[in-house]
């Protein structure tokens, strides 16, 4: 992956005005999309549009709204792997912010292919915003794909269980789905790199849960927070909590015999260990953070 | 496999008339019959070259007298799942597409001669939905299956053919399952939206992934599974996609995106107003965003595309005139950098973009 957004040192020393070169750079941009010339994967991953238009306001919010710290960003490797995380905080801003702490601090600033449920992709605007980011539907077939072709995977198994869950089982892990997830990583032969992030859960602190509402406009809950509906489109505004992103020692997936891909008792087991790995990070974090919002 | 006798049907169209000049020149193959229900222009009768046209409709039960006394031994379906150059009926095209399949099949079942057959599909027939894979491969089982339009008409083709498998063994079938076809000489719905201009009407808040298959390719690999011994079916794309909006502004032209409620009475306005090129189902099936894994085609079928989707589309590109020139463009960047005393020069300019691409 190459990097637009760091110019290189030996550039900064010719180069007395950045801004000129930023605003060179960003109607080169401008061109680029009014003609046309960019390139995407097969997946739709549109690296020039994600690192130049979705990152930058990102960033902002991940540097001086959430203040993230990364913690063992080297368990992280250069190949394929599988990312797996906790999911909370109602709207999915975890992942979002996973994705930038990889993209932005990982030393090959990779790009991170999130595996998200069909709801996004079924949505207008969103849909097409999610693909262009690089991510896709959570199946085995995409999956693996994208695994063994050397790509970095991340995946939430709790899903809407976990996002949706209310505030008073913050940081209580949900069912780790069916484990379709640790079948593609043995299938691919690639790390399971376990990831807890601790700071989602108080975003949107969800008090209540309106199932009505919720099943009228199709959504799998529809949240009741301190400040939405109340404020209306400022209830859209996260709280600034403190986050860490801690990135766990990977479990490795290529020493079981063939077949066990599909062994029951393998899945399980590596499911179990995956949850309980990220459940007891999560607690000690949870000890290092402190207070939520003063960290 | 000396002398092979060759029946090619839809020599009507670019993809039939082109692939039975092919086959006519290849030097394995003896007699090539194109057939079809009307006469071929002189264009499509010239691009058959040495290729005998016999003026027999699929439909006709004809059809099987002419395998029988050509002693056919190849049969290429390739007038199967094409799409109209206009906007014919529906009905119509249903009725060509499905009816006709059906005839040839018939014919070819009674004939002990055919040894091989190739019908061509085409990858509508694994629908598209966001609950699909982003690629398809050709044992993915599509989660909803198209229940109309051509790619129902595919999946219903395709299991004709599975029938005639069970029913003559012997014969070798292949099923080249296309991407839209695309080139600077094919007239289909996709060319025509395509070369609305200067706007092209697109659906708000969806972009999707196009694949396409460079006409030149598409005759390459029906004449390949012709002559070669591939059995199966196999999905035929060139490498790569790339989105609708972008391709819409890589042929010079500005998407104009319409609400999605809105399409249908859109569809009518071009309708009404006999602007061809634009219909509200189409655009839908085009914003469905399908991508396929040609694996199979490459190491099992033993055939590389020579255009990846990207260059059979610019392929395409360079045949309009674009409303909006990328020239254009690229001055006005230069002289904007200049009035803002950017001191760029060209190479500055240029040197995000080398970076921007992906290798």
């Amino acid at each position: 992956m190459t990097d637009h957004d760091v110019p290189s040192t030996s550039r900064d020393a010719v180069d007395p005005e950045p801004w000129k070169r930023n605003a060179a750079a960003g109607l080169a941009f401008l061109r680029r999309r009014l003609t046309g010339d960019y390139q995407v994967d097969d997946f739709g991953y549109d690296e020039d549009f994600t690192r130049h238009v979705l990152m930058p306001p990102l960033r902002l919010l991940y540097d001086k709204w959430f203040r993230i710290e990364t913690i063992g960003m080297e368990n992280v490797p250069a190949g394929g792997a599988l990312l797996v995380a906790n999911h909370s905080g109602t709207v999915a801003v975890d992942a979002v912010m996973t994705a930038m702490a990889v993209a932005d601090h990982h030393p090959d600033r990779r790009a991170l292919r999130m595996l998200g449920a069909d709801l996004v992709f079924d949505t207008p605007v969103l849909g097409p915003l999610a693909r262009k980011a690089g991510n896709t539907l959570a199946c085995n077939p995409d999956a693996e794909r994208l695994l063994s072709s050397g790509e970095l995977v991340a995946v939430f198994p709790e899903g809407f269980k976990g996002v949706g869950k209310p505030f008073s089982q913050r940081y209580k892990l949900q069912r780790f789905g069916r484990g379709g997830f640790v079948s593609a990583a043995v299938r691919t032969g690639v790390p399971i790199i376990p990831v807890s992030i601790v700071g989602a859960e108080e975003i949107y602190p969800m008090l209540a849960n309106i199932k009505p509402l919720a099943r009228a406009l199709g959504l799998p809950y529809f949240p009741v927070t301190p400040t939405f509906p109340l404020l209306g489109p400022l209830g859209a505004i996260p709280l600034p909590s403190k986050w860490y992103i801690e990135f766990g020692e990977p479990i490795p997936t290529d020493g079981f015999a063939e077949g066990a891909a599909e062994d029951p008792m393998v899945v399980f087991d590596l499911t179990d260990h995956v949850r309980e790995t990220i459940q007891q990070t999560l607690y000690r974090l949870l000890t290092l953070r402190g207070h939520p919002f003063l960290g | 496999m000396a002398g092979m006798t060759v029946l090619v049907t839809g020599v009507t169209r670019y993809l039939g008339s082109a692939l039975a000049g092919r086959l006519a020149a290849d030097p394995r193959v003896d007699r090539v019959i194109g057939v079809d229900a009307t006469m071929p222009e002189p264009a499509a009768r010239a691009r058959m070259g040495t290729a005998e046209f016999a003026r027999t409709d699929i439909r006709n039960p004809l059809i099987a007298r002419v395998l029988e006394a050509a002693e056919v031994d190849t049969v290429v379906h390739a007038s199967a799942s094409a799409t109209p150059a206009s906007s014919a009926a529906r009905s119509m095209v249903k009725e060509m597409n499905v009816i006709g399949t059906m005839q040839l099949l018939a014919a070819c079942q009674r004939s002990p001669g055919v040894r091989n057959l190739v019908v061509r599909s085409t990858t509508a027939v694994y629908g598209a939905s966001s609950r699909d894979p982003a690629i398809f491969t050709e044992t993915t089982r599509p989660r909803s299956e198209p229940t109309r339009g051509p790619g129902r008409d595919a999946v219903d083709i395709e299991g004709y053919i599975r029938g005639f498998g069970r029913r003559r063994p012997d014969v070798r079938i292949a099923v080249p399952r296309l991407a839209d076809i695309l080139g600077p000489t094919v007239l289909t719905p996709l060319t025509r939206y395509l070369s609305l201009s200067p706007l092209v009407p697109t659906i708000l808040g969806l972009d999707a992934r196009l694949q396409v298959v460079h006409e030149r390719d598409a005759v390459g690999v029906l004449e390949h599974l012709a002559l070669g011994d591939f059995a199966g079916t196999v999905n035929v794309a060139g490498d790569g996609s790339l989105m609708l909006g972008q391709a819409i502004r890589r042929a010079g032209r500005v998407p104009f995106p319409v609400p999605g409620i809105a399409v249908g009475g859109l569809g009518r306005a071009f309708r009404a107003l006999r602007i061809g090129g634009f219909s509200a189902e189409q655009l839908r099936a085009l914003t469905a965003g399908r991508v396929v894994d040609t694996t199979v085609l490459k190491e099992e079928a033993g055939y590389q595309p020579e255009f990846s989707t990207m260059a059979a589309f610019d392929d395409f590109a360079r045949t309009l005139t674009p409303a909006v020139h990328p020239d254009l463009i690229r001055s006005a960047e230069q002289r904007l950098a200049h009035t803002l005393r950017l001191d760029t020069g060209p190479d500055q300019v240029d040197a995000p973009e080398a970076e921007g691409r992906l290798p």
